[in-house]
């Protein structure tokens, strides 16, 4: 009683017996099947897997952007599944932060207000001590009346971060941070998160290929044909390369 | 290429829908223009053609009509068409009948003493019994014909209306005291301005001349001719045998004809108005179009470049542009032919048979031309509006295939668009300055097109500060939506300005006629309440003279402290013809203002003129000249001008003592006594306008139903119902043009939506709900339409001011009035027009699945 409990409290999300099924009869894809998986609290987690493997899927029916074909999906302590559209989109207002591979910010609102856009849209006041300290851990100072346009795209992608950690949501959500950046930004967006899980005692989920990226994290978990296949705490790069390997050769085999 | 232009119009089907409305309404309307009138102009000439198909050849006397219809003008050369002549030409061998006809007005009066049908149209004629004592031409459909002055036939139409039965006692006035007369007969008429409303009363030809023209006389002499005969040959003929005189001759086929160019001209003239307003709607278009092109564009950069890259010159990505806009043009147009044939059609059944106008109905006229017309009218629109898009999209450079392209490629600066439109708005406005400074009419209309041109070109500069207008109310009121809805409204100046323009244009217009017809309005009121101060005025509902006795009868009614005459007489001064107004000398002062400027307006009671400052200036005419004059009876007179009066008056022209000139009215062999007809009597009453003084005024007219007794309310009010009505009209025909532009709203909105899905999509994943993405979209739309609102209430207001000093001239006391009631009704439609515009938009907006718009490319 008290240790689940405890794990309810200790999850920032998790997932029981998740399945999603696109599709029927011969074109029934099955993309997770019975996936159940828990994202603990100011732990920088990893979704990895090769392509068409769910970890996409996982995500997004975690963060309510999808519905579950079967099992449930909880944020903090709420059950997603069942929930309206009206809750869904409150619950990603106040208690999920989103980073997207494009950066997705408006071009018509600054640095400034891209960041705050979502405790705008809820009307809620702004943090202002938390606001300064994400924007200086993100080191924007100097350019939060900058446009998008006007900022280069790792300078873009780090307004993307500080936007999903300024309303301190119960967890962030990060969609291949790094995919449309070079190395170098790269590496500053994802020590950025770190520094969010460590520093600013965040929860960060992040799907990415890339096992450089991977290795950033605290824990790394496999999905593989929608099943969760493996999980590596203190992941290194080559550990992460190590166990891709693995699926290459077991899918070239089979 | 051109298989690229056919699978992109297929593939966009739904974005183009708006454009495709846009042009089909336009050309809508102008084919269906073109097959009403037409088929209204060819159902008139058949009906035309039966009238004239009994008559070879026809005389009329040009003196009769004026007699009747004018004022007392003739050229008195003493020929007639007498009964004489009538018998000369039936004695014709080519001759088979010759029939004397008299014409005039004559209203019918209801059961109630009110006039039956309008008044222009009441027709008076005598009844010509053939040798079975039936007249052909007023077939009876049941009694007899008349016989005698105390009996009369009416048409079934008006006995209809009247309730009237044979037997019945009618009454029947022409210009004096109402005559009670005996209903003999109904008979059937085709004649057109009775079944367009009028009424018809025949008399017996000898009461018929003693009530128009004078015994034995006639208007006009319709000939039929033996079988065989050359209708041209009989006309020689019959010109042979009139008496010297100005009679006009003609042969049926040449009045028919005459009459057709008359129903074609008319036709033509009803068409040329319409199809400005169908032109109005297609410049609107233009702005749609050309908006939608762009937007094409600017979303196919990639693949536009793509084509370029594997080797597609400029030119042939500029003509599969084009190509689209042909494909679209046509396929619009011909949607737009049927559809304007539809309306057409329709418009001819509701005005043939459910609203009584009485025009004839005729089958459904599509002439080629029209075809023609229609489908090239929406084609070369479409094609002009793409243009420019086309051009652009040509200048892609190949490599933007390679680049992310995240955004539409960055907007060419303003400067050159502001710096030209900013020209033109000074040019405009300062011809306004120097037009009203100098009351130069042309320089005025100039510059108010020019400063219209400007602004147009100003807008997407002007977007900013007047959007900026609304902001605080939409945060205030709406938090992030309102915010982002501004930002997006002010993120394309461009876009945004070319869809506020295509509303601006109606709003502009249906503003502008709105502001001067509350100002002609104004002055009217202000210049009767000013001007005259007559309680009562009595005059004919048709405009023609008022018998002299009228006004004897009404001097002699209880309660009547004082009345004039205004009778209208043309006399010679030398070569040229002035028209003097007479009026009673005593008495016109208490019923009109006159200040005299120079002289003195007592003048008049010395039996000497005065003149209108404004006559006298255009005539070079000044205190003390004297006229010499000839009166219509021939004799010679002597007239000096004694007082020059003030401007703003009430009378306008030469005014005359009428005890002076009424006596010279007439023409030379005219009975004694006898004076031309008034054109009104003005009454001013010992106790103000009663009730029972008008009862007492048209009892004093003998209750003729043709004349009318209006107080100044009266007045006032027709002037006001005919600028409503007017106004009515044209905001029915620019609503066409507003239909346009809210079409161009919905267009711009849906396209915005479709290029913002990614946002739409990352604001809905962050957490803005449906709601909020609906009113973002909404709001933008709303401030679209405001910006189009407020710059076309802008500029309506400068154009009506414009106009003003253009009317200024013919209607002194005209100043600029802005209803304010409904200036903000126009604003609040405007706003109410956003509103629905983004309602199909905005839904989808909102309905957008968060996935598939973030992932969006």
């Amino acid at each position: 009683m008290s240790i689940t409990a405890t794990a309810v409290h200790a999850a920032a999300a998790g997932a029981t017996g998740l399945s999603k099924v696109y599709g029927e009869g011969e074109t029934r894809v099955v993309a997770l099947d019975q996936v159940s998986v828990e994202f603990r609290r100011g732990e920088f987690t990893a979704i990895m897997g090769p392509s068409g493997s769910g970890k996409s899927t996982l995500m997004h029916c975690m963060a309510g952007l999808d519905t579950a074909t079967a099992g449930s999906t909880r944020i903090g302590g709420t059950e997603l599944v069942g929930l309206a559209d009206k809750a869904l989109t409150r619950l990603r207002r106040d208690h999920i932060g989103f980073v997207f591979q494009a950066f997705n910010l408006l071009p018509t609102l600054n640095a400034l207000e891209n960041i705050t856009l979502p405790m705008d849209i809820a009307g809620r006041k702004v943090d202002q001590a938390w606001l300064d300290r994400v924007v200086d851990t993100v080191g924007l100072s100097g350019r939060l009346t900058h446009r998008p346009s006007q900022l280069s795209g790792g300078q873009q992608q780090r307004v993307a971060c500080a936007r999903a950690l300024a309303g301190k949501p119960d967890i962030v959500f990060a969609d291949e941070p790094t995919g449309n950046l070079d190395s170098r930004s790269g590496g500053e967006i994802l020590s950025f998160l770190r520094n969010s899980v460590r520093e600013l005692g965040q929860t960060v989920v992040m799907v990415t290929h890339d096992p450089v990226a991977a290795s950033y994290a605290d824990r790394v978990i496999f999905l593989a044909d929608g099943r969760l296949v493996d999980e590596l705490t203190m992941p290194t790069a080559d550990s992460v390369l190590d166990r891709m390997r693995r699926f290459d050769a077991k899918g070239r085999t089979s | 290429m051109y298989r690229t232009a056919l699978r992109n119009v297929l593939a966009h089907k739904a974005r183009l829908l708006m454009t495709i409305l846009a042009v089909l309404l336009g050309t809508a309307f102008v084919a269906g223009t073109l097959v009403f009138t037409d088929t209204l102009g060819s159902a008139l000439k058949s009906q035309n053609a039966k009238s004239y198909t009994d008559i070879a050849v026809t005389v009329s006397d040009p003196d009769s009509a004026r007699s009747i219809y004018g004022s007392g003008s003739t050229s008195s050369d003493g020929a007639a068409l007498t009964e004489d002549v009538r018998r000369r030409i039936a004695a014709l061998p080519g001759t088979a009948d010759a029939r004397g006809v008299v014409s005039g007005f004559a209203g019918i009066a209801d059961q109630h003493g009110k006039l039956i049908g309008d008044g222009f149209s009441t027709t008076g004629t005598n009844y010509v019994p053939g040798p079975d004592g039936k007249d052909a031409r007023y077939p009876l459909v049941e009694g007899r014909g008349p016989s005698g002055p105390g009996e009369v036939v009416l048409d079934s139409r008006t006995a209809g209306k009247g309730g009237f039965k044979v037997g019945d006692t009618v009454r029947v006035a022409v210009n004096g005291p109402v005559m009670q007369l005996k209903l003999t007969g109904i008979v059937h008429t085709n004649d057109p301005r009775v079944s367009a409303g009028g009424s018809l009363a025949a008399f017996d030809t000898a009461t018929a001349q003693s009530l128009y023209l004078s015994p034995g006389r006639f208007s006009q002499v319709d000939v039929k001719s033996r079988p065989g005969t050359d209708d041209n040959a009989l006309l020689t003929q019959v010109k042979a045998t009139l008496p010297g005189g100005d009679f006009g001759a003609e042969t049926g086929r040449q009045l028919a004809d005459e009459q057709d160019r008359m129903i074609a001209e008319a036709t033509k003239g009803m068409s040329q108005v319409l199809l400005a307003f169908a032109g109005i709607s297609l410049f609107v278009g233009i702005f749609i179009i050309a908006n939608t092109f762009t937007m094409l564009v600017a979303q196919r950069t990639k693949e536009l470049a793509l084509l370029r890259a594997v080797g597609a010159s400029r030119k042939q990505i500029t003509r599969s542009v084009l190509a689209e806009a042909v494909l679209i043009g046509g396929i619009a147009s011909a949607a737009g032919l049927l559809a304007g044939t539809g309306i057409a059609a329709g418009l001819q059944w509701l005005m043939t048979s459910v609203m009584d106008t009485g025009l004839p109905d005729g089958p459904l006229v599509i002439a080629p031309a029209t075809v023609l017309t229609a489908v090239a009218t929406g084609v070369l629109v479409t094609v002009a509006a793409a243009w420019l898009p086309a051009r652009r999209a040509s200048r892609i450079s190949p490599v933007a295939a390679m680049s992310s392209g995240d955004q539409p490629a960055t907007q060419k600066s303003l400067l050159l668009r502001n710096s030209v439109g900013g020209v033109l708005a000074l040019l405009g406005l300062g011809a306004l300055a120097a037009g009203s400074a100098s009351k130069s009419s042309g320089l005025l209309a100039a510059g108010a097109a020019v400063v219209l041109l400007g602004i147009f070109v100003l807008t997407p500069l002007l977007s900013r500060p007047l959007i900026g207008l609304f902001t605080p109310l939409l945060r205030r009121l709406y938090g992030t939506p309102g915010k982002l809805a501004r930002e997006n409204a002010l993120r394309n100046p461009r876009r945004t300005a070319a869809t506020a323009s295509a509303l601006t244009i109606g709003v502009t217009l249906i503003t502008g006629l709105t502001v001067i017809g509350a100002s002609v309005n104004q002055a009217v009121d202000k210049a009767s309440a000013t001007d005259v101060s007559a309680d009562y005025t009595v005059a004919m509902a048709n405009f023609s003279p008022l018998a002299p006795e009228v006004a004897t009868q009404i001097a002699k009614t209880p309660g009547v402290t004082a009345s004039s005459v205004e009778r209208t007489v043309s006399v010679k001064v030398g070569d040229d013809t002035r028209w003097l107004t007479g009026v009673n000398a005593d008495s016109i002062g208490s019923l009109v203002t006159l200040t005299a400027r120079e002289g003195s307006v007592d003048a008049l009671k010395q039996g000497q003129l005065l003149v209108s400052q404004d006559y006298a200036a255009r005539e070079g005419m000044k205190l003390g000249d004297t006229l010499a004059v000839t009166y219509p009876d021939g004799s010679a007179g002597r007239l000096t001008v004694g007082g020059v009066l003030a401007k703003d008056g009430g009378t306008t022209g030469l005014i005359a003592p009428d005890a002076l000139i009424a006596p010279h009215s007439k023409p030379a062999g005219s009975p004694a006594g006898a004076t031309a007809g008034l054109d009104k009597v003005l009454v001013k009453a010992a106790n103000g306008p009663t009730g029972q003084l008008r009862q007492a005024l048209t009892d004093a007219t003998g209750g003729n139903p043709l004349i009318t007794v209006k107080d100044q309310q009266d007045i006032r009010d027709e002037s006001r119902q005919m600028i409503t009505a007017v106004l009515n009209i044209m905001y029915g025909l620019l609503g066409m043009s507003v239909v346009v532009a809210v079409l161009g709203v919905v267009n711009t909105m849906a396209m915005s939506v479709f290029e913002r899905r990614r946002e739409i999509g990352m604001l809905r994943a962050i957490g803005l709900d449906r709601r909020g993405v609906r009113q973002t979209v909404r709001l933008e739309s709303l401030l679209i339409s405001l910006l189009g609102g407020v710059l076309g209430i802008g500029l309506g207001i400068l154009i009506a001011w414009a106009a003003g000093g253009l009317m200024r001239s013919s209607l002194p006391g005209l100043t600029l009035v802005v209803p304010p009631l409904q200036v903000l009704g126009f604003l609040f439609g405007a706003a109410l027009i956003g509103l629905l515009a983004a309602l199909w938009p905005a839904r989808r907006a909102a309905r957008l699945d968060i996935l598939d718009s973030i992932k969006a490319a």
